[in-house]
């Protein structure tokens, strides 16, 4: 075989171990145990729980991040200030810090210990061992997913579009709503759609910060972990559900976005 | 009312210096080879490009000035802003585009309004499609009348018709004409291109690295360039030489690479000699010097290109030449490339410029 073939047979080669690869442990899940056994342990009220507070504690720390995140992401986008290359780089920041630490930090920052910790407590608000920790967690680890998809589809967006908006009498806000929102859409959806998978498999961080109380602070992968150590059917029951309902979200997204939708950064247009 | 702009700014390594003035009515072509700063002046006065020193006025209105720290935004300056790749919404559809900017007309009126535009542009039929499906001709009707919608006070057109293909042109340039013969608001137009200009503005101003280097009409620019940059925009045949008075109020010109011209405009030293391609009538070799035209140079032609209902014949002097005939002398003279001919015209149609 010549060097000429088999650039693209390495091409092939390796998607399909990369394919296998990624799919296999997925459906392993499906496949270790039977059907009935899988439903069978589904039966346990704290699964449950842990799943309706995964959705919950997910959804609120999606639309924080949403609402926060997109002016952020549009000053980042389109304003050149001293800092911006730092304040570019706090932001990712959360991207490469362990789970773990950021559930440390989140303690030394807001924890009853922590810097902010006596101030919170006069507003009354706790937040470790807390639902509200949970979300606070997620938000951490999460957002930069979001902010930075969004930043780099406001970036693609042609300036001459903004430009065309206000010389017909929009001003910027109203260009933002206008024309920038709904040009960005996909790009936005495709950056909520990464945060919120980061935010439903959040653990490290939770468990450090916000512990593992089932019903309060135990999301679905905190009760897979739980499980897995003394029954590990429950703990692949409770996998294939938030597996499936990914899955089904993704899905859900791609199909209402159409194609290219989720096709990575930047991928608009 | 008169829409008046004096900038003076640093954009990258080019410096935009420059007053202009356009009238109620008129149309100003600002032409120019790219890269000379041309749309800086329409972003400039749109508000789009804050200079670091200028004044803008319209009519009464004072849109920019940097001394006194004005500097009104965008959509509070009234103008109506073609852009080069005319930038529709391609969310919104043709209408919705057009009364994008109408947010002054009640909102149950809007689409009627807009289709009346739409309608004057004959894409009234278009109405209800999205920028992606149209073709570069009808986008170019529905960006006009989304720029006229607003009733602006002042219209800002960016090489308004380049992004279109040369039949389209043709019909799209003569539909602009009579828009801006209705228009009783000034107008700048940006073109690199001389002919757009000659044909749609009042007067033009020739543009280089960022100043204005020769204003007036078309007609006055292609017969007195002040430079043989401007003889060369205009389409003028340019070539180089070493002037000298002759007597007679003539000026002999030794053309670079072999040949004289006279010439009636006075010149010495480094020149251009300029004419224009109509004003060169070709004669086979040895036909004959009996004429009145002074000048007549042994040519070689290059090429011979059909150009509407004219042909453009290309010729060696060896500077390069460019005559424009009619077909029908085409033929009888049997041009095609390496032809031997003599290229013909007066002295009186020579321009010298210094270089």
């Amino acid at each position: 075989m010549t060097a000429r073939r088999l650039f693209p047979v390495a091409l092939v080669a390796s998607l399909g171990v990369a394919l296998v690869f990624l799919t296999l442990p997925l459906l392993a899940i499906f496949l270790e145990s039977s059907p009935a056994d899988l439903l069978a342990s589904l039966d346990d009220p704290g699964a449950f729980d842990a799943l309706g507070l995964s959705l919950k504690t997910t959804g609120v720390a999606l639309a924080v991040i949403v609402v926060l995140g997109t002016p952020a992401a549009w000053l980042l986008a389109t304003r050149r200030f001293r800092g911006h290359a730092l304040a570019v780089t706090l932001v990712e920041l959360p991207l490469v810090v362990p789970p773990a630490v950021a559930g440390i930090g989140l303690l030394a920052a807001v924890g009853p210990q922590g810097l902010l910790g006596p101030a919170l407590e006069e507003a009354g608000l706790e937040l470790v061992f807390q639902t509200a920790g949970v979300v606070v967690a997620l938000i951490f680890v999460a957002s930069p997913f979001y902010v930075r998809q969004a930043q780099a589809t406001f970036a693609a967006l042609d300036p001459e579009l903004l430009a065309a908006s206000r010389t017909l009498g929009a001003s910027e806000a109203r260009t933002f709503a206008r024309v920038v929102v709904p040009n960005a859409l996909p790009g936005l959806v495709a950056g909520g759609a990464l945060a919120w998978g980061r935010a439903l498999g959040e653990f490290g961080a939770t468990l450090v910060f916000a512990g593992s109380l089932s019903g309060v602070t135990q999301t679905a992968p905190l009760a897979i972990y739980e499980r897995f150590s003394s029954d590990f059917t429950a703990a692949l029951a409770l996998s294939a559900v938030l597996v499936a309902a990914s899955g089904a979200i993704l899905l859900g997204v791609k199909l209402a976005m159409g194609p290219g939708a989720l096709g990575g950064a930047g991928a608009r247009g | 009312m008169v829409l008046a702009l004096e900038a003076d700014t640093t954009l990258g390594d080019l410096r935009l210096q420059l007053a202009l003035e356009v009238a109620d009515g008129e149309c100003l072509a600002i032409a120019g080879p790219s890269g000379a700063g041309k749309t800086s002046v329409l972003r400039v006065v749109a508000g789009l490009l804050r200079p670091r020193q200028g004044r803008v006025c319209c009519g009464e209105e004072t849109w920019l000035d940097t001394e006194r720290g004005l500097s009104l935004a965008p959509d509070r300056r009234r103008l109506g802003y073609l852009f080069q790749s005319y930038a529709l919404f391609p969310h919104l559809c043709a209408w919705r585009n057009v009364a994008y900017g109408m947010q002054d007309t009640p909102r149950a009126l809007r689409r009627a309004r807009a289709i009346e535009m739409l309608e004057r542009f004959g894409m009234a039929a278009h109405a209800d499609s999205r920028p992606a499906t149209l073709s570069g001709g009808e986008r170019q009707r529905v960006a006009l009348a989304r720029a006229l919608a607003r009733k602006p006070r002042a219209l800002l057109l960016d090489e308004p018709l380049s992004a279109l293909d040369a039949r389209t042109r043709a019909h799209a340039g003569r539909r602009l004409g009579e828009v801006l013969r209705d228009s009783a608001v000034p107008t700048i137009m940006v073109t690199h291109d001389f002919e757009e200009a000659a044909l749609l503005a009042d007067r033009v101003a020739v543009m280089d690295a960022g100043r204005v280097v020769q204003t007036g009409t078309a007609a006055a620019l292609a017969a007195g360039p002040a430079s043989s940059f401007v003889a060369d925009l205009t389409g003028a045949v340019v070539l180089h030489g070493n002037a000298r008075e002759v007597g007679g109020g003539l000026t002999e010109v030794q053309l670079d690479g072999g040949g004289t011209l006279r010439s009636t405009h006075p010149g010495s030293g480094r020149v251009a000699a300029t004419a224009h391609p109509w004003e060169i009538s070709l004669e086979p070799p040895g036909y004959g010097a009996g004429g009145s035209a002074r000048n007549r140079l042994p040519a070689t032609v290059v090429s011979v290109t059909p150009v509407g209902n004219r042909v453009r014949v290309a010729l060696r002097v060896p500077q390069p030449v460019a005559a424009e005939l009619t077909a029908s002398a085409v033929e009888s003279l049997q041009l095609e490339p390496g032809t031997e001919v003599v290229a013909v015209f007066k002295a009186t149609a020579t321009r010298v410029v210094a270089v």
